[in-house]
């Protein structure tokens, strides 16, 4: 996978991970390009379209799209289970997950895909795993913040 | 950064902790990408992580082996051993590896079958044995996942690619081509496109195969979907034999009439390409090529129109049914360019043939002469027509001149309005025409009858004959085009000896260069003839050579090169040579090779010089150079005297 991006009805990004190195300006580019390409696309046309030499796949759920943009010869339909698998994750976590909880709780959203995918790649195929690992980080968080308000006192 | 962290990185591979080693070998992955030289350090542990039950590292470790056989051949050869134990691992994930927390909805772990079936794929590419190996595996994946949900369906896409690039079994082949088959009738268009792209992978391999399920394809064009009808148009087009154009290509052509723009080019020239290759007559074909121009006219490629004129000139007996044809076609609509064009060069070839007025392959249709030169003439003042359109008209109109029997005082009128065209080339053609009626009127039906059959690729053939037509009206030209020169001191010294001389400033094309330049295309490569070279000047150690050619194909173009040689101890610069003919000549200057001429007999300057001269008159030549030299700066004018005769016989 090259990059994931993730944006409302009206073309607000409300996450982006890119997994080659490109310029800031060539992000804001493809992100420009891509936003307005998939939302020009009407509800029952398929999921993948060809743009540039990649192949994208956008799922949508509810106001927001989830887009992927994978190279010639990885498989399509895979990557639609990945980020399906990406929204049962952030379900699972935040319970019942909206918009909202993503644009308040973005680097949360974050830590759960950098544990589900590392350098493009399904790193963890078992969700119980991935949402394991996010709650001994939270703990982790939790005992820190608690430690440092002793100290202060 | 990587390199100095690979180390690190292969020691944390090993580590005891399942959470750090899965991490540790997507990082080897991503290291691989950047700096392929690693891969030797990573390579070994491959074979143990290949034990791991852990699923996360085994899905790294594929992708790490996966990458390793992508970069290097002697990593893949090595990695030809582990496939037993890929399909071994796989084996038992499908039949007994389910668990829940893995499991989307009855496949288990597809992400990780998926990863192994790429990696066989790479590692069973053009290998017998592996592909053996793996063939009742791919067999069993194939036909036990439950494709009811999109996990089954990713499954079975992975294994259809796989099956079709291995050296699979025929059986295993026809199994992969039905389920992709299957895969079209499915309702969910995600799958479609799928089936699509993999079937036009495979259409230059199992043909046969894929032919059956031609119909399918062929109901997808009908999508609203544009990514679905583009795929669907490609795979059509592949599609496309002996057997099934003429259906093809009436589905085609309804898809051209209703699709989205951006696929009419494709569509059209498509339709086109496969009307040239599997036409069954030449009256079908023709036929197509009009139906494709009148509905998407100005999305075809430029050399239809070339193709299509000659084809037309090919099939003789169908001359009189096509301009017929293409008659009613440009009453009806004359906005579509190419039709345009088309239809004038028809009329004007075989306007005889239309007004006829019998012919069994179409209705009768009565045609006047008034209306045909009315619709000429109406195409050429249409604001929509292109200049080159514009052109085709004109030409039409003039032969025209020879096959009706009527008079032609109209056609004379139109032809002398457009001799003040601002259009230049619209205007020349105007002005020759002109000409013909006037002073050559004795030869306008030789020059004007029917064209012999132009050979593919036979531009060269058209300009030939335009550049005959050109040359006869040619005296007539040079008194109405106006001097272009930019006058030099030497017009005044050919004046005092002989007439008014025309000598161009360099590079600047003379007049009646048009001429010129019709007649440069044939000689590329003029055959040198042997005419010996000439020292025409000689001052202080700079020398002045001409050397003659005369081509054999024109046989009234002479070339000089001039060449500027320096024995003396110093440079010679700003060098310019400027030459003059009598006017009776054409004289066209090339640009020097450089304005230097190094000192010790170094690399000489030349100069080139075409001189026309269609009457064989006499050559008298003049040159001026200046240039300075030894501190001095020189100016040097003289005629070239004792040219040799074989430069103007």
């Amino acid at each position: 996978m090259q990059f994931m991006l993730l944006f409302s009805r009206q073309g607000k990004l409300r996450l982006q991970k890119w997994y080659v190195p490109l310029s800031d300006k060539e992000k804001k580019k493809i992100t420009r390009e891509l936003v307005q390409t998939v939302l020009a696309r009407k509800p029952k046309m398929c999921s993948f379209l060809e743009w540039r030499d990649l192949k994208i796949v956008y799922k949508r759920y509810a106001s927001l799209y989830f887009c992927c943009a994978i190279e010639d010869q990885d498989n399509e339909l895979i990557t639609l289970e990945i980020i399906h698998r990406y929204v049962e994750l952030l379900d699972k976590y935040f319970g019942s997950v909206c918009e909202l909880d993503i644009i308040f709780n973005f680097e949360k959203a974050y830590f759960i895909l950098d544990e589900f995918l590392l350098g493009g790649e399904v790193q963890e195929t078992s969700k119980k795993n991935v949402l394991k690992a996010i709650e001994q980080a939270d703990l982790l968080q939790e005992a820190e913040h608690n430690w440092s308000v002793l100290n202060l006192e | 950064m990587c390199r100095d962290l690979a180390t690190e990185v292969e020691k944390l591979l090993l580590q005891p902790g399942s959470y750090v080693r899965k991490k540790a070998v997507l990082t080897a992955v991503h290291m691989i990408r950047k700096v392929p030289e690693l891969s030797n350090i990573f390579l070994p542990p491959c074979a143990q992580l290949l034990h791991e039950r852990h699923h996360g590292i085994l899905l790294g470790t594929i992708t790490l082996i996966t990458e390793l056989c992508e970069r290097s051949p002697a990593a893949l050869k090595h990695f030809r051993k582990v496939v037993p134990q890929l399909v071994q691992i796989l084996r038992t994930l499908v039949t007994t590896g389910y668990s829940t927390e893995h499991s989307i909805s009855g496949v288990s772990d597809p992400f990780l079958q998926v990863q192994i079936l790429r990696l066989l794929r790479i590692l069973g590419r053009n290998h017998e044995e592996s592909s053996e190996t793996m063939n009742d595996l791919l067999a069993q994946v194939a036909t036990n996942t439950d494709t009811s949900r999109n996990a089954g369906n990713a499954v079975l896409f992975e294994t259809v690619l796989t099956i079709m690039d291995t050296r699979s079994a025929a059986g295993l082949r026809v199994l992969a081509v039905n389920i992709l088959g299957r895969f079209l009738l499915n309702n969910d268009k995600n799958i479609r496109y799928v089936a699509l792209t993999s079937l036009l992978r495979m259409v230059q391999s199992d043909h046969s195969a894929v032919q059956r399920h031609r119909p399918t394809v062929v109901e997808c064009l009908r999508e609203p979907d544009a990514s679905l009808s583009r795929r669907a148009l490609e795979l059509s087009l592949a599609l496309v034999n002996s057997s099934n154009v003429r259906a093809m290509t009436q589905e085609l052509q309804s898809f051209l009439e209703s699709c989205p723009p951006d696929l009419r080019a494709d569509c059209a020239s498509g339709i086109l390409l496969a009307a040239e290759r599997f036409a069954p007559t030449k009256r079908w074909h023709i036929d197509t090529i009009l139906r494709v121009l009148t509905t998407a006219g100005t999305h075809v490629r430029d050399d239809a129109v070339a193709n299509l004129t000659q084809l037309i000139g090919g099939a003789q007996e169908l001359h009189a049914y096509s301009v017929r044809r293409l008659y009613s076609a440009l009453a009806e609509d004359i906005s579509q360019q190419p039709l345009v064009q088309v239809a004038a060069w028809c009329i004007g070839e075989y306007g005889d043939l239309l007004l006829e007025g019998s012919c069994e392959e179409t209705e009768p249709l009565q045609v006047k002469e008034e209306e045909v030169l009315a619709l000429l003439e109406k195409v050429l003042q249409s604001h929509m027509s292109l200049p080159a359109t514009r052109g085709y008209a004109l030409t039409a109109l003039m032969k025209l001149s020879t096959r009706l029997r009527g008079d032609n005082n109209r056609i004379r009128q139109v032809v002398s309005i457009y001799g003040s065209c601002v259009d230049v080339e619209l205007q020349q053609r105007a002005v020759e025409y002109n000409t013909l009626f006037r002073k050559y009127d004795h030869m306008r039906a030789a020059i004007l009858e029917k064209m012999p059959l132009v050979e593919r690729g036979g531009t060269q053939d058209e300009e030939a004959k335009e550049s005959k037509e050109a040359q006869l009206s040619e005296a007539a030209l040079v008194s109405t085009e106006p001097p272009a020169s930019k006058l030099l001191d030497l017009l005044d010294l050919l004046d005092s000896s002989s007439g008014a001389a025309q000598p161009p400033p360099p590079l600047e094309p003379s007049p009646g260069g048009t001429l010129g330049h019709l007649l440069d295309l044939p000689c590329a490569s003029p055959a040198p003839a042997s005419v010996p070279n000439l020292r025409v000047f000689e001052r202080e150690g700079l020398q002045l050579n001409l050397s003659f050619v005369r081509p054999p194909e024109t046989p009234a173009l002479l070339l000089i090169t001039v060449t500027a040689v320096n024995t003396s101890g110093a440079d010679v610069t700003h060098f310019v040579c400027q030459a003059a003919v009598p006017k009776s000549f054409q004289l066209q200057l090339q640009a020097p090779s450089g304005d230097t001429v190094p000192a010790q007999g170094g690399l000489p300057v030349t100069q080139l010089l075409r001189i026309f001269n269609p009457n064989k008159a006499p050559l008298r030549l003049k040159l001026r150079l200046t240039y300075h030299h030894l501190g001095q700066s020189v100016q040097e004018i003289f005629e070239v005297n004792n040219l040799p005769a074989e430069t103007w016989q």
